[in-house]
């Protein structure tokens, strides 16, 4: 054990009451960080997990005639060129998609693309034997939709074996189904213009997005061309992506290849993940404030040890010990506090989010949950044990410095300032 | 013993100045003195309250800066040297006994011994932990190593003081007032350990006091007087 290591651990040991407000400090900061991250992150990665489970990485749909056109990288083809300039203005929007197979053909090259699943949408009114709502159907082709959604997972009640098997079967949202008190087995009428159709509901769907369970009836598309009266085309396609961290650059590279609209699930939902992201943030500036305590604390005790420890310092001094190992005594007590701190706050977060993942809370709207959903990550933990470090040190600096800068002489003579 | 070591100058020192305070309130504390110290013999530095000795005594301990004038230690110059190398030396050639023995207290006094020698590096735990062991043994200490400093009296306090000067055989130990605070037995005790084990290994002792009983014990005696030596140097 080093001598510097050695005197840094038996000051701290005299100060005990007063080290231990610091670590306290450190304990919770770093504790509620990662909680906190934690938690905030498990949300935002449950609204993207859904949102990628109901409506995919990318849609295609409106085709628009580009009047300025998309510049690649000379010498490269579309697929292979990393620098796209592509302008959005003057563009003349066609609504839908006219040839949907020609499209799906073009989009199979594109590597990162897993599924594409052809959506034709129309607008109904549901009549059942209790009431009857609008709602809108989404022709689809089951197989291919299933691939580029969590449809399989998002079953509530029926099966999708029943809708395979059932002619005129319908899937239903889960929150029209309640509205219109139906179950699987039990039918009901769909109008579009002047069609009025019996179907009978298979299966019952929970996304968990209020938006889509309380709107939507997923029907066989070549069922859905003949209510809605559109004997070709589709309204979208909804395309799963192996990485759908690449989908903006993707969209970009199909937009400008296929000239048909192409957004990203990122730029979907904007709005939603700039919330997340502000969420995540707030909550990390203010659990920090017990890190900023934290600091505070410690630069308070590192600077009450200075002061009644300069005889001490002078005594260490005239021995021999050079001012670099005065500075270090004192950076050593803060790191000793830190490290304790550091891994009790880790621990303490990490049982904090754990007890919080098993707390029931009941959540509709944006997605479906019943418990508090937490992200397990490293870098909570990074972040968390950084913030502390960062805010220490720089409070420990200070005093360890002016500890440093005693003069011997002075201190023994008594006019040590 | 100090006619054997008469020619061996460990420390040296030639017009030293030192000025205190500022402004008007500056104050000419050292006005060029000059000293020499020799090994194996004990030198005490009189004089009234605020003459200049312990600011003296500092200036030779390498702990303050001077204004003027220069110092040798061991025939190396180390007035106009940085402070690392003031301070290794410091480590390696002075050890110190102050009027408040300055022990840490969080520290036994096995530890306390110990500490020069940890810094210097020289030894292994073994080593350094057998050597304080023989030092607080020679100072009369050896049933009470692993007693904390708060649980010494003064004169005990001051002789674990005295044993850590030794620790790492320094060849001058300087000692401010080292019995200033002790009552006339414990002086007596401490002085003369300090002086016997100090001549035992030939180190020179550069004393400042104000104990006439002391001062009339040591080799030498100096008398200062508003920042100056008095007289030529005269032995007891």
């Amino acid at each position: 054990m080093s001598p510097n290591f050695l005197i840094a651990l038996r000051f701290l040991t005299a100060k005990k009451r007063a080290m231990l407000m610091s670590l306290s400090c450190i304990v919770l900061g770093v504790g509620l960080f990662i909680v906190t991250q934690a938690t905030t992150s498990g949300f935002e990665n449950f609204f993207i997990r859904t949102i990628l489970g109901t409506n995919g990485a990318i849609r295609i749909d409106n085709k628009f005639q580009d009047t300025l056109g998309a510049m690649y990288a000379a010498g490269t083809d579309a697929g292979e060129s990393s620098m796209i300039i592509s302008n959005r203005e003057g563009k003349k929007l066609i609504q839908g998609i006219d040839e949907p197979q020609l499209l799906i053909n073009a989009l199979r090259p594109f590597g990162n693309v897993s599924g594409i699943s052809q959506v034709l949408t129309g607008s109904v009114v549901v009549e059942s034997a209790f009431s009857e709502a609008d709602a809108k159907v989404f022709g689809i082709a089951l197989d291919d939709h299933v691939a580029v959604s969590d449809l399989e997972d998002q079953i509530v009640g029926g099966s999708l074996a029943d809708y395979r098997v059932t002619p005129q079967g319908l899937l239903v949202g889960s929150i029209l189904a309640e509205r219109l008190r139906l179950e699987p087995g039990d039918s009901l009428t769909l109008q579009s213009r002047d069609q009025r159709r019996r179907y009978t509901v298979t299966t019952l769907f929970e996304t968990g997005v209020g938006d889509i369970d309380e709107a939507r009836i997923y029907m066989p598309i070549g069922e859905a061309r003949s209510l809605l009266k559109q004997t070709s085309g589709a309204s979208y396609l909804q395309i799963g992506l192996f990485d759908p961290d690449r989908a903006p650059y993707d969209a970009l590279l199909m937009e400008s290849t296929l000239a048909h609209s192409a957004t990203s699930w990122q730029e979907r939902e904007r709005t939603w993940l700039e919330v997340f992201r502000a969420l995540r943030l707030s909550s990390a500036i203010t659990v920090s404030v017990f890190t900023l305590i934290a600091g505070l604390a410690m630069f308070n005790t590192l600077a009450m040890i200075v002061m009644e420890k300069t005889k001490d310092i002078a005594i260490l001094r005239s021995m021999g010990f050079t001012r670099e190992d005065v500075l270090r005594i004192f950076l050593w007590q803060a790191v000793i506090v830190l490290i304790i701190g550091a891994l009790l706050g880790c621990l303490v977060g990490a049982g904090g989010t754990y007890a919080v993942s098993n707390m029931r809370v009941r959540i509709r709207g944006i997605f479906a949950t019943d418990t508090f959903i937490v992200a397990w990550s490293m870098w909570h933990y990074v972040a968390a044990v950084t913030t502390a470090v960062v805010m220490v040190m720089m409070a420990s600096v200070v005093p360890a410095r002016r500890a440093a800068r005693l003069e011997p002489g002075d201190v023994i003579r008594g006019t040590a300032q | 013993m100090s006619t054997a070591y008469k020619q061996e100058v460990v420390l040296r020192c030639e017009g030293l100045h030192r000025y205190l305070g500022e402004g008007e309130g500056r104050v000419h504390v050292l006005r060029g003195v000059s000293f020499e110290a020799y090994r194996g013999n004990v030198y005490a530095i009189v004089g009234p309250s605020g003459c200049g000795k312990s600011t003296l005594l500092y200036q030779l301990g390498l702990l303050d800066r001077t204004d003027g004038g220069q110092i040798w230690l061991d025939g190396e110059l180390m007035s106009n040297s940085g402070d690392a190398e003031r301070t290794a030396a410091r480590n390696r050639h002075i050890g110190f006994v102050f009027q408040f023995h300055f022990l840490m207290l969080e520290f036994t006094a096995l530890e306390n011994v110990m500490m020069p020698m940890r810094k210097a590096g020289r030894l292994t735990n073994e080593q350094m932990t057998q050597r304080a062991r023989e030092l607080l043994s020679s100072v009369g200490l050896g049933e009470k190593t692993h007693r904390l400093g708060t649980q010494l009296s003064g004169g005990e306090q001051q002789r674990v003081a005295v044993a850590r000067a030794l620790a790492n055989e320094p060849s001058i130990i300087l000692a401010d007032e080292p019995t200033g605070n002790l009552d006339q037995k414990n002086s007596s005790i401490v002085f003369d350990l300090l002086t016997r084990l100090a001549k035992e290994n030939g180190q020179a002792i550069v004393l400042v006091t104000h104990n006439n009983e002391i001062a009339k014990r040591c080799d030498y005696v100096r008398p200062m007087r508003d920042g100056e030596f008095l007289s030529p140097e005269t032995g007891s």
